[in-house]
């Protein structure tokens, strides 16, 4: 092969997988683009501080999909976290053998079950007992849907922290259970908070776990126990009805949702702590 | 317990005028196993006290596992097992009902590398150990600090900077900074594992002579592949290959009369 076939091949090798690479970011930023294009439009305040206006009468907003998107992840993360963060320690930690092999496998495996299933799961375990839709409902359909992630990050974290800090540790008497939880977990923290902050992103957007737990909400919910609008469930109720005006607004509501998962992601890396104390 | 004094006197001592001392750790047929493989093979040593004892020997001789049994560190690695016996004031470390993590705060340790915890500063390094077993004054820590950073030569160095983070110094500093740290929890022996290797020539002065000086508050006991450094700064010395102890003696006889053939050949640079 002559040097200059050689250069040619090199040249065309890197142009492929300099396209590639374009193509993938490319697809972020048309997605995030198009979303900006359509939904700036419908954005104004009243659509953050408006109830939705009933059908046929234009404008309006979606102030209780916001707050019930909040509450929905607050509820999920109330099961998620700890479920996740005490899972990811035994993995990571303690577990040894076949039965951590069984609970790492089983985690995996929930993770890929499709989201509408632990929809119809929260439905069984919640809804129909209670005989209503609820925040509550929708709540612990996203917290199933966080734990998966939550073991895995947690015990990936866990797990980057060297083994001399442990021995560090262990060897000046400190028992494991305070190693663990004075030295590991903060050397780790960094890294943990970044790992639940994205899976509640990643929870956020999801809608078919909702569609028959939260269900929707025209007006305000109050308390837990009613159901509740959410972001993602207004984006598909209103980008099927047949109303212009709708349309614009599930734009909005896109564009809204994709900032909050956004900023959520690019503020987990840019200002979470990195130096933590123990003890 | 009827064996409550377990004085091992240090066997064939070369110097005629060292007096046999008592023994601030020893070891009876101390073997030890990752899963199958027989590592340290029933190794019986005693370790005086305030001498400094060295244990020489080539790389993979079980000389780095067998220090890590004495505080039972060995069995913190998934299917590690020890056998025999490891005595401390008449108490075997190994006995039922023994908590490994008394034993460790009495024996403390040095590893190769220098490992301060990464998130803490000097300050926070030093006193981890008290405050994680629980002292929570904050004049008994600052005292217990300064009096560590001391014993450890570094008080000098790192008293204006005490709230810098640990890892920001050289690797000779931190190390010293882990021999402070684990000064400060009192032990009454400490176990060097090749404190020296990653660091150059000049920082590994500045430990050796450190070694030298902690005789006077510990009992220490090194390993190091490291012929000259067990000559520079223990008192005795044990010669480990493939497991065994194959001599133990004063370090003076050890390298300039040895009594077995293997150890002459390895002091005298023919293998390992």
């Amino acid at each position: 092969m002559s040097l200059a076939l050689r250069h040619r091949v090199n040249w065309i090798a890197l142009g492929m997988t300099g396209l590639c690479a374009l193509a993938t970011v490319s697809v972020l930023f048309f997605l995030l683009g198009y979303i900006a294009v359509n939904g700036i439009g419908a954005l104004n305040w009243d659509f953050f501080t408006k109830l939705p206006k009933p059908v046929g009468e234009t404008g309006g907003g979606m102030a209780n999909a916001i707050v019930g998107t909040g509450k929905l992840l607050l509820l999920a993360s109330l099961i998620g976290v700890p479920v996740g963060f005490f899972g990811g320690v035994y993995l990571a930690e303690l577990g040894r053998g076949k039965l951590a092999f069984a609970v790492r496998y089983a985690t995996d495996v929930l993770n890929g079950v499709p989201s509408i299933v632990v929809g119809i799961f929260a439905y069984v375990l919640v809804v129909l007992p209670m005989k209503s839709f609820s925040t509550l409902a929708g709540g612990v359909a996203l917290g199933i849907m966080m734990i998966p992630i939550a073991v895995r990050s947690t015990e990936e974290f866990l797990r980057l922290v060297p083994a001399s800090v442990r021995e560090a540790a262990y060897a000046l008497g400190v028992p494991q259970w305070k190693t663990l939880f004075f030295v590991v977990v903060p050397a780790a923290m960094r890294g943990l908070l970044t790992g639940v902050l994205l899976d509640l992103a990643r929870v956020a957007g999801e809608t078919a776990p909702l569609l028959f737990t939260a269900l929707n909400n025209r007006v305000w919910s109050h308390g837990w126990l009613e159901p509740v609008s959410s972001l993602p469930v207004m984006i598909f109720t209103y980008a099927i009805s047949p109303y212009d005006d709708w349309h614009r607004q599930a734009w909005a509501a896109a564009l809204v949702l994709m900032i909050l998962v956004l900023a959520v992601n690019v503020g987990a890396r840019l200002f979470l702590p990195r130096r933590r104390g123990i003890a | 317990m009827d064996a409550a004094r377990f004085q091992v006197r240090p066997r064939p001592v070369g110097d005629p005028g060292e007096q046999p001392a008592r023994a601030a750790i020893a070891t009876e047929r101390l073997s030890a196993w990752f899963g199958t493989n027989h590592v340290v093979k029933e190794i019986t040593v005693a370790f005086p006290q305030h001498k400094v004892t060295a244990l020489i020997g080539p790389s993979g001789c079980g000389k780095s596992t067998f220090i890590r049994c004495l505080n039972r560190m060995h069995e913190v690695v998934p299917g590690a097992r020890v056998g025999g016996a490891v005595w401390m004031d008449g108490m075997n470390v190994y006995q039922e009902g023994v908590d490994p993590v008394l034993i460790r705060r009495r024996v403390g340790m040095v590893f190769q590398k220098p490992n301060p915890f990464p998130t803490l500063s000097v300050y926070d390094n030093v006193v981890a150990g008290l405050r994680l077993n629980g002292e929570r004054k904050k004049a008994a820590l600052n005292a217990a600090a300064e009096e560590a950073l001391r014993g450890a030569a570094l008080w000098d160095e790192v008293k204006d900077h005490l709230q810098a983070p640990g890892t920001s110094f050289s690797g000779g500093q931190q190390q010293r900074l882990c021999i402070a740290r684990a000064l400060a929890v009192k032990p009454e022996v400490l176990l060097m594992d090749e404190p020296c290797s990653a660091l150059d020539p000049i920082a590994t002065a500045k430990i050796e002579e450190l070694i030298y000086q902690l005789k006077d508050r510990v009992t220490v006991g090194i390993v190091t592949h490291n012929m000259q450094q067990a000559a520079r700064v223990s008192d005795f010395t044990g010669f480990l290959l493939m497991g065994e102890l194959v001599e133990f003696s004063a370090t003076e006889k050890i390298f300039t009369n040895p009594g077995d053939s293997r150890t002459e050949a390895y002091i005298t640079g023919r293998f390992g």
